[in-house]
């Protein structure tokens, strides 16, 4: 019995962390430039793909994975300059579409370079699985909840400590203010995006020696990222880990105890869930319209 | 209003009559009946995001709705098809109803997530329920009929089709410049002045999303029975971005603008057919450029220049 | 009989309070201004009568019938109108069509005879064009009627409201600093607007800061500080009391 609900709770909180990293990516461009990155999910997926590339080709395994950290952040930048900037003004269905249709290029091209099979990496710290309590826990897991702990932490640090977080905070309050002070939005815009894709990469990375990856992980990695966005409250960082990990425990759960073929289905019915009894997700604030 | 706003269907209903005859072969037959139904279906989304002002991301659920009642029921219960396709857009009415009051009272990024979540779900349900939807490899659809006399064949359905498109082009159009449409696009400009001058806003959105729904799910039953299959693709989130791209490159709250943009975007990925291998990137890449440089849809930006000029 | 009564209404956001314990009465047929320093919670009281905002105390009567607390959209049906310190105008419409869409809830709505261009529906139309251009010559916008609303100035979009709100044809409206961001000619014109509105039976409540304005035009002065209720009178009391001149009048007139 403990042994079963350990089981879907390791695996449910391995998962939620790369869905909490994802979701991450999606506040910070949201906080900095009020746009939804449907191009997120592609971040992650370009991490593990050229984590593969990279590795297969050759390369040593630290230099790979910097480069499949940093690759997909130029990409990120790319997606900025190229897809955003020119139509700062637009609609927002008009700004979705933009994001999406950068995802598809994206992942076509992956396609085509890499074509449709599926990868994998070896485990950082090998397959021999840990016995917890009667369940198993895979040591990439470790890797997985450990790495991204640090990240988070980091990302504490730097947007409360440090002036270029700082900076970046006091452009999602009120971009021309923060414009008035001096702070280089422009900067902070790039920065976010880059931020972003690194951090959707390295997710992708961590989490494809378990659930290996391909041209097309992105796409429900990428939603079930904005659903655990959304549940923390759009535009919360604290409230995208807590969404998460309960979006990753939740699907564990739900595939273990009720039915896996439905296992897709649960975020989307948490969200529909969360929208109607919690509008504003779990940390999300109340906010007054001025008329 | 100067100019006759309906000069453009009279021209869509002159060119749906001379095309069978003009047209070299089935293959164009069949391509002219999917623009068709896809333009009617747009009609419908585009009242909810380019009057309204607001975004449904998964429109394509509700096709699956009248798609799947109108090939299960039949199937399964034996019941007409017709009967089918009444209660196929019964149940994506009130879906829509049930789901929309709690939903529109968010707003924007929230609305979004919610009708993506929607739309998911009832591709998942579609793929997993075999035993009444056939599971992912889907399920015949027996023909309709109509006071015993069969409807099957782009013969029939050609006409069918091409009467509700000119219906809903002459319907949307009446809509746009009365009270109704006014109202819907009041809720566009500013919500707030519409609420002081007596619209109930979410009693508006509810109604936009329900008609939508309720007309998706007609023509999902129409695609159905042309097509005589039905699979989850149909669906699926991708047919939901393609609904939603159909609006937005033809023109947000434009009724001529839907009509393009299902044309072009139907016609799109046989062109692409040839390049093999890299339809996803074109269409990324054609998506992405309209939303840039013509970030108001191809019709009002073409009218925008005629008018300049003359 | 008293068309708006206004008794201990309080609103606060947080642990702002933005209205304290706020009472008036407003007579039918006349200008009453309602005045006080940036922030002194004109707006939000604004906001609380024409039901953008929930009281949290006190109540709120208009013709005897109890309306804190109602939608805008109910308010609207019983007559009260307003316009916006920061304009609401619908963009994304003809100047014509924003007018039109005053006129909401006098017109049939009715979604079938829409779509199937019913003749009654379409003839009510056309007489309603004409109304609204009629309306806009009312406010002194003869040279916009054919134009879009993007592609107005600034002091035309306040008359613009003004036109939409009147389209309503409200008995009690709300003018939410109608000359804010308007020069002198501009605001001397908003001037004769109102008092014409006034004069052709609509009861007009309106907060604005030009004092000129104010005295020229209310026969009743709230003075707001703070959320608190300051004083009330007619233009001259209102002058002469000393809190409302230490508070705010100042050097003024």
């Amino acid at each position: 019995m403990l042994a079963e609900f350990l089981q879907f709770l390791f695996s449910g909180v391995t998962v939620g962390a790369t869905y909490a990293l994802a979701a991450l990516g999606f506040t910070l461009i949201y906080n900095a430039s009020n746009v939804i990155n449907f191009a997120q999910g592609e971040f992650i997926m370009l991490g593990g793909m050229l984590a593969v590339l990279f590795t297969q080709g050759g390369l040593p395994i630290p230099l790979a994975l910097v480069l499949a950290i940093a690759l997909p952040a130029l990409v990120g930048v790319m997606v900025e300059k190229l897809a955003i900037e020119p139509a700062k003004d637009a609609e927002p269905v008009t700004l979705i579409i933009i994001t999406i249709g950068a995802s598809l290029v994206i992942r076509g091209l992956i396609q085509v370079w890499l074509g449709k099979g599926t990868f994998s990496l070896p485990a950082f710290s090998g397959d021999e699985p840990l016995q917890i309590l009667g369940a198993t826990l895979m040591p990439q897991s470790l890797w997985v909840l450990g790495v991204t702990s640090i990240v988070v932490v980091a990302l504490w640090y730097f947007f409360n400590r440090t002036p270029h977080g700082k900076a970046m905070l006091a452009t999602s309050y009120n971009r021309e203010a923060a414009e008035l002070v001096g702070i280089n939005t422009n900067w902070v815009l790039l920065l976010s995006f880059a931020m972003s894709a690194a951090l959707g990469a390295l997710g992708g990375i961590l989490v494809t020696p378990i659930t290996l990856t391909s041209y097309d992980v992105g796409i429900m990695l990428g939603l079930k990222g904005f659903v655990a966005a959304v549940v923390g409250g759009l535009g919360n960082g604290l409230g995208a880990v807590v969404g998460g990990l309960l979006v990753g425990i939740l699907e564990a759960m739900g595939a273990g105890y009720v039915s896996s073929s439905y296992k897709d289905a649960i975020p989307f019915v948490l969200i529909l869930v969360i929208l109607f009894f919690m509008p504003r997700g779990l940390f999300g604030g109340k906010s007054t319209d001025r008329v | 209003m100067t100019k006759n706003p309906f000069i453009g269907l009279y021209i869509i209903m002159t060119v749906l009559l001379v095309l069978p005859f003009v047209l070299p072969n089935s293959f164009y037959v069949d391509l002219a009946i999917r623009m068709a139904i896809n333009a009617a279906i747009v009609l419908g989304l585009n009242l909810l995001i380019g009057f309204a002002g607001q975004i449904s991301l998964g429109h394509a659920g509700f096709l699956g709705i009248g798609a799947y009642a109108t090939a299960a029921l039949p199937t399964h219960f034996g019941w007409h098809p017709l009967l089918a396709l009444v209660a196929g857009a019964v149940a994506a009415g009130l879906l829509a109803a049930i789901v929309a009051r709690p939903i529109f009272k968010l707003k924007g990024h929230y609305l979004a997530m919610a009708t993506l979540g929607l739309g998911i779900i009832i591709n998942i349900v579609a793929r997993n329920e075999a035993a009444w939807t056939g599971g992912p490899d889907g399920m015949p659809v027996p023909a309709m009929s109509l006071a015993g006399f069969e409807i099957s064949g782009d013969k029939h359905w050609y006409w069918i089709v091409a009467v509700m498109l000119s219906v809903s082009v002459w319907a949307s159009l009446n809509m746009m410049n009365s009270p109704f449409g006014r109202a819907l696009r009041a809720l566009h400009g500013s919500e707030v002045a519409s609420k002081v001058v007596g619209i109930n806003v979410v009693r508006y959105k509810v109604a936009i999303f329900v008609m939508a729904a309720m007309f998706a799910s007609i023509m999902g039953s129409v695609t159905a029975h042309y097509v005589g299959f039905v699979t989850p693709n149909l669906a699926d989130f991708f047919h939901s971005i393609e609904l939603v791209t159909m609006v937005v490159i033809g023109g947000m709250a434009s009724v001529y603008g839907s009509v393009v943009g299902a044309v072009l975007l139907t016609a799109l990925p046989q062109a692409l057919a040839a390049f093999e291998g890299w339809e996803t990137v074109i269409f990324g890449a054609i998506l992405m450029l309209s939303m840039i440089f013509m970030p108001k849809g191809l019709v009002p930006t073409l009218a925008a220049k005629f008018s300049k000029a003359g | 009989m008293a068309l708006l009564q206004v008794k201990d209404l309080s609103i606060h956001f947080g642990g702002v309070k933005a209205v304290q314990n706020v009472s008036f009465s407003v007579d039918a047929g006349i200008v009453y201004a309602v005045i006080g320093p940036n922030g002194a919670g004109k707006t939000t009281l604004f906001n609380l009568i024409t039901g953008i905002y929930t009281p949290t105390a006190g109540t709120i009567h208009l013709d005897g019938e109890s309306i804190g607390g109602k939608s805008p959209d109910a308010l609207a049906r019983r007559g009260v109108a307003r316009t916006f310190q920061n304009l609401q105008i619908c963009m994304n419409m003809d100047a014509l069509e924003n007018v039109m869409v005053g006129a909401h809830l006098r017109l049939d709505r009715n979604l079938l005879k829409a779509a199937l261009r019913w003749p009654a529906l379409k003839r009510r139309d056309c007489e309603l064009r004409e109304e609204a251009a009629e309306l806009m010559r009312f406010v002194g916008l003869h040279d916009y009627i054919n134009t879009r609303a993007d592609s107005m100035p600034y002091g035309a979009l306040k008359r613009l409201e003004i036109a939409r709100a009147l389209a309503m044809k409200p008995r009690l409206i709300f003018l939410d600093e109608p000359a804010a961001g308007l020069n002198p000619k501009e605001t001397i014109e908003v001037d004769a607007l109102v008092r014409k509105v006034a004069n052709s039976g609509v009861t007009v409540v309106l907060v604005e800061h030009d004092m000129k304005m104010v005295m020229n035009l209310s026969d009743r002065i709230l003075v707001l500080d703070y959320g608190r209720k300051l004083t009330e009178g007619t233009g001259a009391e209102v002058r002469r009391n000393p809190d409302v001149i230490a508070a705010y009048l100042g050097a003024h007139t």
